[in-house]
């Protein structure tokens, strides 16, 4: 009796693990579907013919697509340059020197993502509208460095915190400069979690939609703007193309965060 | 040296600052004055004329929102709690391997994904048919108000279960073999002795969500196409359609509001806390 029931949870556990499979990967696996699906209409469950037609339409060198990602990675590396030429300075401040009023600024390089920001991005639009910018890669790297900030001040500041203060002190002794001490010592150290800083906000800047959809039009397409575009226009092969590119480097980040992010920079962040 | 630390502590944060004021102090002042002014005057017209216009998109929003944070909640206890709890090495281990997938997946992907898969005609109504759980005349398209939360729960739900599993696992095991030595039920020690314990993460992990749902674009623009809609979507079609800024930020402090609504929440339970009880 008490083995029925005992098998009988097991039963119903796993039930409901294969539903919440089922949910979870569902929606990918019909993406998947749809990117190799040439011809699918209904009443047919599954595509009528596969094939690849649509990937060569959207990897042919002078595509839309490729355009697209050029654009987008342009973007991003920008964004990761101009984010760490921004962070390193002021994670360093925040972790090593004497700040006043440091939690008021660390709450403010969070402020841009504590707030809905639809009614921020329309207003930058309109700004840049009069400075003559919009429509611009310059204005794109803006709006998605400030959105990135967050994370790459905040990682940094843990991992310059996370360096050992003695370290840098023997350095100093042997008659290092402090600028010497920095960049030979402090920097290498932290280095390991400012690439993830840099990671992060390079995967924000590749997969943002919305600041770009009021900043960047029409001029700038991205990668996400290309998948908006093909999927309200009712090209579900070139959408489903376009997300699954996206997702690779999502994907990827996922599985190899825990490298970059050790956990004693992890247990600093945002303090 | 001349320069002291703090000159130079400042001097190290004054261009991330000088930045985050440019691009979002600024515009957010743009946003106050172009929604409470007309011709340079005090006015309420703007939020009249949204109100006129765009209640029910309010209602929409807050009753979208509010319900998939709170099935968001329930998804991420219920998974958290077995991935802590869980006795059954195989089903943690599934759960774990499979929980955290739509993590780091972006909103405009999440979105088209269930735009395919909640369509009438997709991939969940196509098995249901197959496996004889619906007759085909029945299947519906569920691309209006329940697509916007399901893509929002898929896509919260690892993030906040993530950091509710987190916190679950740093208690004091010791209190939770008591509870089940004493006979407690497993669905007993999760509700009574460990989530109170991580009541302060959860919050947080759904006021982020929350504000994050108010926020984005892409979802209620690509899964429900019809009306009514999220205010992101009225915010950009004024915008877009009409250049009508006045009422775009007017409706823009409404979502301030509403999102400070769910900050005070938050902040009157810490406060709440910290009083001798």
């Amino acid at each position: 009796m008490i083995r029925l029931a005992a098998s009988a949870r097991m039963v119903l556990a796993a039930s409901l693990l294969a539903a919440f499979a089922f949910v979870l990967i569902g929606p990918i696996l019909n993406l998947a579907l749809w990117s190799v699906a040439e011809r699918w209409y209904t009443p047919h469950k599954l595509p009528v013919t596969y094939g690849t037609r649509y990937w060569e339409q959207v990897f042919r060198p002078t595509g839309d697509a490729m355009a697209s990602l050029g654009t987008s990675v342009w973007i991003a590396v920008l964004t990761v340059l101009f984010a760490l030429v921004l962070s390193i300075p002021a994670g360093y401040a925040l972790a090593r020197l004497k700040l006043p009023m440091r939690a008021l600024f660390m709450l403010m390089f969070l402020l841009p993502q504590a707030f809905p920001s639809v009614a921020i991005y329309i207003n930058v639009a309109r700004i840049f509208y009069q400075l003559g910018i919009n429509g611009t890669v310059l204005a794109v790297v803006l709006v998605h460095t400030a959105h990135g900030l967050v994370f790459s001040v905040w990682i940094a500041a843990a991992a310059f915190a996370a360096v050992d203060k003695d370290l840098e002190l023997a350095a100093r002794n042997m008659g290092a400069s402090p600028l010497r001490a920095f960049f030979t010592v402090t920097l290498p150290l932290a280095a390991p979690g400012i690439i993830a800083s840099g990671i992060f906000v390079f995967l924000e800047s590749l997969d943002e939609f919305t600041g770009t959809f009021f900043v960047g039009v029409p001029q700038v397409t991205t990668l996400p703007l290309l998948l908006y575009n093909a999927a309200m226009g009712g090209n579900y092969q070139v959408a489903s193309i376009t997300a699954l590119i996206l997702l690779v480097p999502s994907v990827l980040f996922m599985l190899f965060i825990e490298r970059f992010l050790r956990a004693d920079v992890l247990a600093k962040v945002g303090t | 040296m001349s320069l002291s630390q703090r000159h130079l502590a400042l001097l190290l944060i004054a261009p991330g600052l000088v930045l985050v004021a440019a691009l979002f102090l600024y515009p957010l002042c743009f946003s106050l004055i172009s929604a409470f002014s007309k011709d340079g005057r005090f006015t309420l017209e703007w939020f009249a004329k949204a109100f006129e216009l765009y209640s029910t998109d309010m209602v929409f929003t807050v009753v979208i929102v509010v319900t998939s944070c709170a099935l968001t909640a329930l998804a991420a206890i219920v998974i958290a709690g077995t991935l802590t709890l869980g006795e059954n090495r195989w089903i943690v281990g599934t759960l774990k391997a499979l929980y955290r997938w739509p993590l780091f997946i972006p909103f405009i992907v999440a979105a088209q994904c269930m735009r395919t898969f909640l369509a009438k005609n997709g991939l969940m109504n196509n098995s249901f048919v197959s496996m004889g759980l619906i007759e085909p005349l029945q299947a519906v398209s569920y691309l209006d108000w329940r697509g916007i939360i399901a893509t929002f729960v898929w896509k919260q739900t690892p993030f906040v279960a993530l950091l509710l599993a987190g916190a679950l696992a740093s208690i004091d095991r010791a209190t939770l073999e008591a509870g089940r030595n004493l006979g407690a039920s497993r669905l007993r020690v999760l509700i009574e002795l460990a989530l109170p314990q991580v009541m302060q993460t959860l919050l947080v992990a759904l006021v982020l969500s929350f504000v994050t749902m108010l926020s984005v674009l892409s979802v209620p623009l690509m899964v429900s196409g019809s009306q009514p809609t999220m205010l992101t979507v009225d915010m950009a079609f004024r915008i877009n359609a009409y250049g009508d800024y006045a009422t775009a930020n007017a409706l823009g402090v409404i979502t301030y509001l509403i999102s400070a609504g769910a900050a005070i929440l938050y902040l009157r339970r810490g406060l709440s806390q910290e009083a001798p009880r």
